[in-house]
């Protein structure tokens, strides 16, 4: 189906089972702990082995010798596979760095090793026994000291974007700010670790593991193993969050598979923690300049949005200037990035790239630009409201709401309770408020789905779409039902299978309108299977109750389907409506905190997001998704930091006691309001996604809060103690 | 983890001859520590010598007044007792501010002074560390030092004890309870239990090999406030950046030991004749031979002004 003219009515709208608070359809299987993740699978025909996976000592350089002698003679240990041995594997088209093979060492805790054994612990314990010889080489690891050497990256990520005459509007603009800002690099550090299964029958491998898109993996799999992708097959029905971490194949994958091969047994492979942040991909640091300038009624003149982040060779910049080209209005305007060669490890997607970064920066500065105006941040945002692409006039917003976010959030939140900065007190607590803009794009991907219908009348859905907690399960069936008709219970799922038609998967926040909307391609041609079968014209026919209705016809649908069954398959691809239309999604962030005056600790009062995001399809999940990003947002601004040991090049707080993320005790109240409004232009659903909108712009909400409270302004997050304690009343 | 053996002793005797005999060899009582330790090979002992099940873990009141904490009486169920919430306040609220619940429902009043720091350079085996690998160098000097030490450190070591309770004991005077090899019985002060790291940062405390711990005394109650301020980065399930334990008397007299700050609790008793003169003259004592590095000298200040927040609760 091609979806190229707005949506009409279609039975979506119907919402009988659509849009309604339906719990999570996996829901039990997770509370019960029958949901079965990657490494959990158990086949007790198979005979596993484990493989403990060592990473590289160094940051850079070469591995001159690997010896495994004794790790091979240790107790239990089957075989130890080097990266010397296989040469320089073909790395995958989505990753920068080499997961594994080749003496080359381009990052810290890349995959050097793997030894495999009868058990964990056997293979863990001979993991420490393999010596390697390195050639170290110096590396670059400190972004703001590579600044000078930072130059323009690929054109296609569009590295600078120009409209109107920016230099000239903002020297003559009244009101000026002209501020550098700072995000660290940040680590997904979801819950369940990389891991994978990996079986060989013949040449084709089957592989469980967890992945937020499978055809990805899959293709990138079966470069790296050198075999046609048909051979490989993949399996991640259950997630245990991923972030971004898991969007790219990861080495866990192969490790398990070469290993496999090299035994000859399923052999399964986990990351272990304190390997993942070096490991894996990171959402890059960033070192952002923002110049605005107004004139005295608050109106922006002229914007401009620079960003500095680091790579490896070949990696691409974090994109954090791309909503400051659509966010406000401002007839002169210019964006532009640059990106350093780091040798840390790879720069990748973590949710919302970009914009969440990107938003940390900008909505602090107009924080401080509503300040200087003497403007309520909410109106000053309100009065650089626009409806049309700021760079393309003649483009209009589908559906922009902003407006509305924000006037609902400061009703609902007591926004006029906000007090001037550092003047509010409750006992040692200071006390203040902040708010800031959330903006994500709603991007849409290609996305496939097959749906069966039996003679018992269940409506069977196939998709290799991932649910990573989202609950992509249950706003799956829901699609599935409304549209033929069924009662929720009479819809089954399989998700995360390489064997069903490919999905857009979860990422981008385009998982959830893509994905169903998939599966509404597909149950349109299932409808005209049934009527087909019947004898109806399908735009007849009224499928409700079970039942498929044409004028005072009815049949059961398991009557349709008979004893073969009927099948609709489709996938949903995207016109050109998103040149024509600019799609996004928003939100209004609003927070209060409270300041220890002694100590300077932040902690968290309230929290409250409104989010307009077409339509909700599930008010349940969408929540979750949302105080989820919430929470992530929490952590960006208070306590999230990869630390850099900018001499030995790695991120030294590597594991879950190191690198700080919100605990139950640091999340207060916290509130979302979705605003009821559908955007045609999106999708036959008329929803857009929520999961990346929740985090934009929450950390600058905190850290105007903590501005509010203090009168401190930090524009290096996190922000932790230390860059306020110097700054604090006198108290001793 | 390294293959190991594993014995139940039979008495604190018994177990301290066993690890006499065997260098190699570790008390295990709830392994908190220990078992992460040896899953990252930092510790690898050949042999563990179970003291669970030896009798000592009871909680009992002393000839003098004071309280007898056995080895292995449970953070939780100690943080719970209610001789030490009503006379021993700020150990009770040492406790809950330590770990997460499960943690402390394991973890054990001698296992908790003998954990080993949080330095994150001595959890990476990758990393050069005088602690895990000694005369290896320090690579945390000079390296990502924020949480680390800022006095009492050296050339050779710039850790931190991790502990919130042993903070608490050492401003409540505690002595540690001992039995060495051949039977022969001591008691050591907590102030003497943790040594400085000088340039022999792997040896952290004053047991000899096999000497055991059977239990830490408290002595009567002193009375007065008892506070223990725990700040850190998140609100709960993270190591001290700085704590206070202070006991503070009517008249405005006290104790104060601080955590996070130094390889051992750091108590200077001098610094408390200034308490009445407020927070800046006790630190300044406290504090007064800090070489704290350039991401870590925040913790003076926020040493001061915790303790000033401390004060102003002794006295509101």
């Amino acid at each position: 189906m091609q979806f190229d003219k707005p949506a009409t009515t279609n039975p979506i709208d119907q919402l009988k089972v659509v849009g309604k608070p339906i719990h999570r359809i996996d829901g039990e299987l997770k509370t019960t702990g029958r949901a079965t993740y990657a490494y959990e699978w158990h086949d007790p025909d198979m005979q596993y082995a484990y493989g403990y996976p060592v990473g590289a000592a160094i940051a850079k350089g070469q591995v001159i010798s690997i010896d495994s002698s004794v790790a091979k003679q240790a107790h239990g240990v089957l075989d130890v596979l080097t990266t010397l041995d296989l040469g320089d594997l073909k790395k995958g088209k989505m990753n920068t760095a080499r997961l594994f093979g080749g003496k080359q060492v381009q990052h810290y805790h890349q995959a050097i090793a793997v030894v495999v054994a009868e058990t964990f612990e056997q293979a863990r314990a001979a993991a420490t026994l393999i010596k390697v010889e390195y050639a170290p080489e110096q590396g670059a690891f400190d972004l703001r000291s590579e600044l000078d050497n930072a130059t323009m990256p690929d054109p296609s990520t569009e590295p600078e974007s120009s409209t109107g005459d920016f230099h000239a509007a903002f020297v003559v603009a009244p009101v000026t700010l002209d501020a550098e800002y700072s995000t660290p690099d940040q680590s997904h550090s979801m819950m369940e670790p990389h891991a994978s299964i990996a079986a060989w029958k013949g040449e084709e491998v089957t592989v469980w593991t967890s992945s937020q898109m499978i055809d990805w993996w899959r293709s990138d799999l079966a470069i790296t193993l050198g075999i046609d992708k048909e051979k490989v097959h993949l399996m991640s029905p259950f997630i245990g969050g991923g972030f971004g971490g898991k969007l790219f194949l990861r080495v866990d994958a192969v490790l398990a598979a070469l290993a496999a091969k090299t035994v000859g047994r399923p052999v399964k492979v986990a990351l272990p923690r304190p390997m993942m942040p070096n490991n894996t991909t990171h959402r890059p640091a960033t070192i952002q300049r923002i110049r605005i300038g107004a004139e005295q009624d608050g109106k922006i003149t002229a914007v401009a949005h620079e960003s500095w982040s680091g790579d490896l060779p070949g990696g691409g910049p974090e994109t954090a200037v791309m909503q400051t080209r659509l966010l406000y209005s401002g007839d002169n305007r210019m964006t532009a990035m640059k990106l350093a060669t780091l040798d840390l490890p790879e720069g990748n997607a973590m949710r919302a790239p970009g914009e969440a970064p990107g938003l940390m920066a900008l909505e602090i500065a107009m924080d401080e630009m509503a300040e200087k105006l003497g403007l309520d941040p909410i109106e000053f945002r309100i009065i650089n409201d626009t409806q049309v692409d700021p760079e393309h006039p003649e483009r209009p917003f589908s559906y922009r709401d902003l407006i509305g976010c924000l006037r609902l959030g400061a009703e609902r939140f007591g926004w006029d309770k906000r007090a001037r900065p550092a003047t509010r007190r409750e006992g040692s607590w200071m006390i203040g408020m902040g708010v800031a803009t959330a903006f994500r794009n709603n991007l849409v991907m290609t996305s496939g789905a097959r749906v069966t219908l039996d003679q018992e009348g269940i409506i069977t859905v196939e998709t290799d779409m991932t649910d990573i907690g989202t609950g992509s399960y249950t706003i799956i069936a829901q699609t599935a039902a409304e549209m033929m008709g069924v009662d929720i219970e009479k819809v089954a799922v399989q998700l995360g299978d390489s064997r069903f038609p490919v999905s857009a998967g979860s990422g981008g926040q385009f998982g959830a309108n893509s994905a169903t909307s998939g599966v509404y391609a597909a149950c349109v041609k299932l409808r005209d299977a049934v009527a087909s079968k019947l004898g109806f014209n399908s735009a007849d026919a009224i499928f409700e109750n079970g039942q498929v209705r044409v004028g005072n016809r009815s049949f059961p649908l398991s009557e349709a389907a008979g004893a073969e069954g009927l099948v609709g398959e489709d996938k949903i691809e995207w016109g050109k409506l998103a040149e024509t239309h600019q799609q996004s999604t928003f939100g209004g962030h609003f927070v209060e905190v409270a300041v220890d005056v002694y100590t300077g600790e932040t902690r968290i009062r309230r929290m409250l997001a409104v989010c307009a995001a077409g339509r909700v399809l599930n008010p349940i999940t969408a929540r979750s998704q949302v105080i989820g990003a919430m929470t992530m947002g929490a952590g960006a601004a208070l306590s999230e930091e990869l630390a850099v040991d900018m001499r030995r090049g790695f991120f030294v707080n590597h594991d879950l006691a190191g690198y700080e993320v919100p605990v139950h005790a640091d999340i207060p109240h916290q509130d979302v309001i979705f605003l009821d409004e559908t955007d045609p232009y999106s999708s036959p659903m008329k929803a857009k996604g929520v999961g990346e909108l929740g985090l934009c712009g929450v950390s600058a909400a905190i850290a105007n809060a903590v501005y509010n409270a203090t009168g401190i302004r930090v524009r290096d997050y996190p922000i932790t103690l230390d860059k306020l304690i110097g700054r604090l009343p006198e108290v001793v | 983890m390294r293959a190991f053996s594993y014995e139940r002793a039979a008495s604190v005797e018994a177990a301290a001859q066993a690890a006499a005999h065997n260098p190699e060899s570790r008390f295990i009582a709830g392994g908190t520590n220990l078992l992460d330790l040896m899953k990252l090979e930092i510790e690898k002992p050949s042999h563990l010598i179970d003291v669970n099940g030896l009798g000592l873990d009871t909680i009992e009141s002393t000839a003098e007044g004071g309280l007898r904490i056995g080895a292995v009486v449970r953070n939780t169920d100690l943080a719970a007792h209610e001789t030490v919430r009503r006379d021993y306040g700020v150990l009770a609220r040492a406790l809950v501010a330590g770990a997460s619940g499960q943690l402390r429902n394991r973890a054990t009043t001698a296992g908790n002074l003998l954990q080993r720091t949080r330095c994150p350079y001595f959890y990476d085996p990758n990393q050069p560390c005088n602690k895990r690998l000694p005369g290896s160098g320090c690579s945390a000097i000079g390296g990502i030092t924020r949480q680390l030490g800022v006095v009492g450190t050296s050339e050779a070591c710039i850790a931190t004890h991790p502990s919130d309770m042993a903070v608490a004991m050492r401003a409540l005077d505690a002595i540690v309870d001992t039995v060495k090899p051949g039977g022969e019985r001591r008691s050591i002060p907590i102030a003497d239990f943790h040594r400085l790291p000088g340039n022999t940062p792997h040896i952290e405390t004053e047991l000899q090999q096999g000497e055991i711990i059977t239990s830490v005394v408290l002595p009567p109650p002193i009375g007065g406030k008892h506070i223990y301020r725990k700040v850190r980065d998140r609100a709960s399930y993270a190591f001290a950046l700085v704590s206070v334990a202070a006991v503070i008397q009517p008249d405005g007299t006290g104790k104060v030991a601080v955590g996070g700050v130094a390889h051992k609790p750091w108590r200077i008793e001098a610094a408390e004749s200034e308490l009445p003169n407020g927070a800046r003259a006790t630190v300044s004592i406290l504090m007064a031979d800090a070489r704290p590095t350039d991401q870590n000298s925040f913790k003076v200040d926020l040493l001061e002004r915790t303790l000033g927040a401390v004060l102003a609760g002794a006295r509101g």
